[in-house]
């Protein structure tokens, strides 16, 4: 069973989370210019590494708030825990997270307005 | 009831070859599905010169981890078809094979314990019917008759409100579907090669022409890839991404009962499904992890969920002991209906999504993505299954009958 630090409530058993997929997926700025492709990736395409991922995950059963994630999807270690309104963490082994060429939602939350929407 | 001993294997099953340079098509992943492709390849289309490549050994995934439900009580059309197709493959698999891999019609009961399940499980029965599909709504007294030791009093937390049942329905020995297709695949001429990783891709522009691999490069004139919940993975290496999460699953069994349990039983609503194997371990399985994760193994909370899910519907359980606990990684897409064929790079073609429930369907994968892979164009059935579906939106949304009980 994971062990989550919530930011509020401090660590927790898995049991008292909810998982909500990939972190840092932003709603798309001006979506009536969207093609159906650009919908596509938005609605249902999303990252699947081996390794590092940064996910959400909500404290249901506790303070019921939403963070962020970055836990190896091999190992399962968790590698940082932070705020919505806090950026990702610019951890060692982050720099080659996965994501293929044109993708920019990992990109994005280096950019520090860019945590996540 | 007396429990089926095992059938006893031929004497040798397929060689172990090197792989050579350059092959027609090259597939990806020799679990049951690449397995049977590469069989039916042959069978079907008159093509030999094909290498299964396979990281492990030989159908060591998913196949060796699966709790072998096989049943095709889907409610959508496109389903039905192509997992009615499955079942009647089945039907004829172990005579055609020749080799008996205890294929087990005892049928599958699902379980309703709400109204709407109920509501549901009828809907469902009506659709299988229109679709050919064999199905029947057994009301609680009926459900105690096909499964006594099923305990349907009104008092208990989630009482037995009635189930859906598919006679037709029951279990196979995964591990010997696995070998019967391969023994027959090599026969014809199919090169399986185990241990042997695919670690990218040649290309040609946006064209596709061999594959990397841990024992060096293989050309080949098309690539099927069967990699199960490795499939975002092979399909990232290959320069596309695929709509699918990866997420471990989790089975047990007990010690060895002499034989009670007559049929396969699965509840949604209480999250478990228990069968009886061959020998008479209790087969357990529930639901996925609930994150993306490629360690095979599975939470423990998901165990203790199902096995009080168990202990209520089969008192007679109560003290039985788990012998093991194992996972394996199933790739689940936003529909729950797998995604069979073309990709965005030419000649490369993809089986992948099946999520938690691929194993009843290995005979009309392998049939269908044979198709595709020969004639670079999708088989009727599964046409509706292509990757483009996410994009024009006609999804075939099959949570309801598929995850997670197989
Ligand atoms: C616990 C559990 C219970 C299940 N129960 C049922 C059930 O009751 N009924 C049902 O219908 N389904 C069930 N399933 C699902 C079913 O097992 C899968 O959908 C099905 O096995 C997937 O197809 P496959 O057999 O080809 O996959 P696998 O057997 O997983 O084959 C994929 C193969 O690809 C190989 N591979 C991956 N990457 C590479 C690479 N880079 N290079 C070379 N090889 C590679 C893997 O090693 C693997 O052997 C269950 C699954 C699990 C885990
Ligand atoms: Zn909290």
């Amino acid at each position: 069973m994971l062990l989550l630090n919530c930011p509020w409530c401090g660590p927790r058993d898995e049991t008292e989370y909810h998982y909500g997929g990939q972190a840092h997926i932003p709603f798309p700025g001006t979506p009536g210019d969207l093609t159906d492709e650009q919908w596509a990736e938005y609605v249902f395409y999303r990252d699947n590494p081996k390794g590092p991922f940064a996910e959400r995950w909500v404290h249901s059963t506790g303070c019921r708030r939403w963070f962020n994630v970055v836990r190896n999807t091999v190992s399962y270690e968790v590698l940082a825990v932070y705020r919505l309104d806090e950026p990702r963490p610019d951890l060692p082994g982050l720099a080659g997270l996965p994501g293929l060429p044109g993708r920019s939602d990992l990109r994005q939350s280096a950019d520090p307005a860019g945590g996540n929407r | 009831m007396t429990a089926t001993p095992l059938p006893e294997h031929p004497d040798w099953l397929w060689r172990t070859p090197d792989p050579r340079s350059s092959y027609d098509v090259v597939i990806v992943g020799a679990g049951g599905h690449g397995l049977a492709t590469a069989y039916y390849l042959a069978r079907n289309h008159g093509i030999t010169n094909v290498a299964v490549l396979e990281k492990g050994w030989l159908a060591g995934g998913n196949m060796a981890r699966n709790t072998t439900i096989i049943r095709s009580n889907y409610l959508w059309d496109e389903s039905a078809a192509l997992y009615e197709h499955a079942l009647k493959l089945w039907e004829r698999l172990p005579e055609e094979l020749d080799y008996d891999f205890l294929f087990s019609q005892r049928g599958v009961l699902n379980l309703a314990h709400t109204l709407q399940d109920v509501r549901e499980g009828v809907r469902r029965v009506n659709a299988n019917r229109l679709n050919g599909v064999d199905a029947e709504w057994l009301e609680t007294d009926e459900v105690a008759k096909v499964c006594p030791i099923l305990n349907v009093s009104p008092t208990t937390r989630h009482p037995v409100l009635g189930g859906t049942y598919q006679p037709r329905a029951g279990i196979a020995k995964h591990d010997h579907v696995a070998w019967a297709l391969a023994r027959r695949a090599d026969e014809m001429g199919v090169d399986l090669i185990q241990g042997c990783e695919v670690t990218g891709f040649v290309k040609d522009g946006d064209r596709v022409v061999g594959v990397e691999t841990s024992r060096g490069r293989i050309l080949a004139g098309r690539v099927g890839l069967a990699g199960a919940g490795h499939s975002g993975v092979l399909a990232e290496r290959a320069g596309f991404r695929l709509p699918v999460q990866s997420h471990p699953l989790q089975a047990l069994v007990s010690e060895l009962h002499e034989p009670v349990h007559p049929t396969v039983v699965m509840s949604n609503h209480v999250h478990v499904y228990v069968s009886q194997a061959h020998k008479g371990e209790l087969v357990m399985g529930a639901g996925v992890d609930a994150y993306n994760g490629y360690g095979q193994r599975g939470s423990f909370h998901v165990i203790e969920h199902q096995m009080a899910a168990a202990v209520e519907l089969f008192p007679v359980f109560a003290r039985a002991h788990v012998l093991r606990t194992w996972g394996g990684i199933v790739d689940v897409t936003p529909d729950a209906s797998p995604i069979i064929g073309t990709t965005p790079v030419e000649n490369l073609y993809v089986n992948c999504g099946w999520g938690t429930g691929g194993f009843k369907a290995t005979p009309a994968a392998g049939w269908t993505f044979a198709h595709t892979i020969a004639t670079g164009e999708p088989h009727p059935l599964n046409k509706p299954f292509a990757l483009e579906r996410f994009t024009t939106g006609a999804l075939i949304d099959e949570h309801g009958a598929a995850a997670v009980a197989h």
